[in-house]
């Protein structure tokens, strides 16, 4: 049977303890499109990454990226996704090269280093190249972190609050990479707290509170002006 | 004589001190979850603090039993001081240190398998136990040893070994005890109860390789076991009334956490 | 398989090149080793008593302090930057971080050993003698006690509490180790052979075994979330 869909899950729970982070998620995100995931704080958007992208397991129900089980498949799903998060997941003490060096590395690429040069060409780094991380602005490192995610050219690519602490330079770099990662057919889940930012660049958001997801729908059909209200009104009557 | 009951004091005072503490904080969460909802309580026959009572009494009736076996019944020993009766019940609470640390290791075992916070808190109880049991049995073994060897402490094999023990799963309580989030504690404490109990062989060896063998061997069952079947059968008498107050602290001990683990769950 | 070994060597590499950029961990754990072999030197009158009789012990509590240092910042550097979710978002096996990390740690204890040797064997006046049986014994204590210090330094990064409670984790479980290294260290300093150290090499061999393939098959417990 074909796989239709790049993320699908049933019932999806997780809990910490006896907090449900995630209660009963059903989701179903086709190949190529560009979800945006919105909610407060503690609403589960970070778990449900992390659970796509094989970090923690879940407390009952299935999901599947890419057609495969994240219980059974951890290591075929992590070749075929990107992840980016606020954090850099970059060494300090290494340089960029060295940085996307030890994660081609992990990730068994061959000819790693013409991809490497690819890469900090892509993200305006190549100049840098040479300097140890610690000394790159927060922009900077972000910017390495999304060449890191790109490294073996994922399907599906998972950006966990990728915009927070970003000046508007390494704003507009992310924006235009995600639009033209858009444009080549990528799947793109991405959680963020900035509504016009999301709006802009996804086809598809979701609303999540309390663990579920309260609001979907593509973006076509929602008038930006009146998403903010639509936001307020879903996380608030939750509670 | 000042010696031994000197041993069998503190031993039932800390055994005494230990139950009323326990049963005291279990009255006080009994009534903190009497403010709950419902459908919140998990309502349990322990909840009465006469349920409670009878099983203490209980347990502490075999104790007696025990213990005027150990102290009157039980004949000398040829050769030996009265303290010698020390070793019905230092012996006894070794045994119920091993089982609780026995406990840890499974429930740890269990709880990582099946991820239910129940399991972790078996592995939690018996740890508590087996440390508390593991410093009767070194308290009453110094005791012991004072008479017989005259001094408090000898770094021979079994003592060196118990105490190792303790340090091992104070270790663990301490790890229990610095951590916040309930379910990363369940984890890690679960990682380290399965080392640590994995690493006593080891330790074992280890000591007896090092040191000297002074301890007298009593539970080798052959003919040198040096006991009269009346001492047996005290020996025998002390560990099932040891294995009976184990159980109704663990039962009670148990409760106290679970309604713990219930209230702060009503009250997120 | 292969792949594996890759992924294992690749984590080393990235550890070894970031702290040989700095050096900064290597020379405090070398420092601290001199400086608790100095001051054991101080507490114990080196002209009443026997130095072959107290060195073995002293050297190990020199060499398990310092190792201490490098178990600690081990899993820290992974929580700079959330470094340990990259690394987990790689298509590896959980127990090839361990490996790598237990590697890199091995790797920098050894480094620290070499260097203190000698200034052990001077400060106490040693006899220069059975080094191959030395070495085997460094070797396997050090294995001992990375194996099963890594798995706990995974456990201690996680939080800033627990951080400072990994010495009272750890020595009580590595004490055969201990034990074993520093009798037979002292052994051979008495001139005796490896045939005569026999049972404490299959401990500290048994101690390996049992350790590393309990933690190969637990470390992913102390990862996950």
């Amino acid at each position: 049977m074909e796989n239709r869909w790049a993320i699908e899950t049933k019932k999806l729970k997780r809990s910490f303890g006896h907090i449900d982070a995630l209660n009963e998620i059903n989701l179903k995100v086709p190949y190529g499109s560009f979800l945006t995931i919105f909610g407060p704080n503690g609403a589960g958007k970070t778990t449900l990454i992390k659970i796509l992208s094989t970090l923690i397991k879940t407390s009952s129900g299935n999901a599947f990226v890419n057609g495969i089980d994240v219980a059974e498949g951890g290591e075929k799903i992590r070749s075929k996704i990107g992840l980016i998060s606020h954090n850099t997941f970059s060494y300090n003490n290494l340089t960029p090269y060295e940085n996307l060096k030890f994660y081609g590395k992990l990730h068994g690429l061959s000819n790693l280093e013409t991809r490497i040069e690819e890469l900090l060409n892509e993200v305006d780094l190549s100049q840098r190249r040479r300097d140890p991380v610690r000394t790159f602005s927060r922009g900077m490192q972000q910017r390495l972190a999304i060449a890191r995610a790109m490294l073996n050219n994922p399907s599906i690519i998972f950006l966990d609050e990728p915009y927070t602490g970003l000046d508007q330079h390494a704003t507009k770099i992310l924006t235009g990479i995600l639009k033209k990662l858009h444009t080549a057919k990528n799947t793109i889940i991405m959680t963020t707290h900035n509504l016009k930012q999301g709006l802009e660049v996804s086809d598809q958001v979701i609303i999540m509170a309390f663990g579920k997801i309260v609001f979907q729908k593509p973006v076509p059909e929602i008038i930006s002006e009146e998403f903010e209200q639509i936001y307020f009104d879903c996380v608030e009557k939750r509670k | 004589m000042s010696y031994l009951l000197s041993a069998y004091g503190f031993l039932l005072l800390i055994m005494i001190g230990y139950i009323v503490r326990v049963n005291l904080k279990c009255g006080r969460l009994v009534k903190e979850a009497g403010c709950l909802s419902n459908d919140q309580k998990s309502i349990s026959k322990l909840d009465s603090s006469k349920a409670r009572l009878c099983l203490i009494g209980f347990a502490l009736l075999f104790i007696s039993v025990a213990l005027y076996m150990a102290l009157i019944w039980s004949p000398d020993a040829k050769g030996e001081p009265a303290t010698y009766r020390i070793i019905y019940f230092h012996v006894a609470a070794a045994f119920m240190s091993y089982v609780g640390f026995f406990i840890t290791f499974a429930g740890s075992i269990l709880y990582l398998w099946k991820r239910d916070l129940r399991f972790d808190r078996w592995a939690k109880v018996g740890a508590d136990l087996g440390v508390h049991f593991c410093a009767l049995m070194i308290i009453t073994g110094m005791i012991w040893g004072k008479q017989r060897w005259g001094a408090w402490w000898i770094w021979e094999p079994r003592l060196t070994l118990a105490l190792v023990l303790l340090v091992i799963y104070v270790g663990y309580l301490i790890l229990r005890h610095v951590m916040e989030n309930p379910v990363t504690t369940a984890r890690y404490a679960s990682v380290y109860g399965i080392i640590g109990f994995i690493d006593v062989p080891l330790v074992h060896y280890s000591i007896k390789l090092w040191g000297k063998i002074m301890h007298p061997v009593v539970t080798d069952g052959g003919k040198n076991s040096g006991l009269a079947p009346e001492m047996m059968l005290t020996l025998e008498v002390s560990i099932i009334a040891f294995l009976i107050v184990f159980a109704a602290m663990y039962i009670i001990r148990l409760h106290v956490d679970s309604l713990e683990a219930n209230l702060s769950r009503c009250r997120t | 398989m292969k792949k594996y070994f890759k992924d294992v060597s690749a984590i080393v590499w990235k550890d070894t090149l970031s702290e040989f950029r700095t050096r900064e961990m290597l020379i405090s754990m070398f420092m601290l080793a001199v400086l608790i072999l100095i001051i054991f030197i101080f507490s114990i009158h080196l002209g009443k008593v026997k130095a072959i009789d107290v060195a073995p012990g002293v050297l190990w509590i020199a060499i398990i302090f310092a190792g201490t240092i490098g178990l600690n910042r081990s899993f820290l550097n992974e929580k700079e930057n959330d470094c340990i979710f990259g690394i987990m978002s790689m298509p590896i096996d959980r127990s090839a971080i361990y490996f790598g990390k237990m590697t890199g740690n091995f790797i920098f204890m050894t480094i620290m050993e070499i260097f203190i040797f000698p200034v052990f064997i001077v400060f106490f006046n040693l006899p220069i003698q059975n080094i191959p049986g030395i070495v085997l014994i460094t070797f396997l204590g050090t294995l001992g006690f990375t194996a099963c210090g890594t798995l706990l330094s995974a456990m201690s990064a996680a939080s800033a509490k627990l951080r400072y409670m990994l010495p009272v984790l750890l020595y009580p479980l590595i004490l055969p180790v201990v034990i074993a290294a520093v009798q037979s260290t002292g052994a051979l300093l008495y001139g005796k052979q490896i045939a005569d150290i026999m049972s404490w090499l299959k401990l500290l061999i048994a101690f390996d075994i049992i350790f590393i393939s309990v933690s190969f098959l637990i470390f992913e417990y102390t990862l996950e979330e």
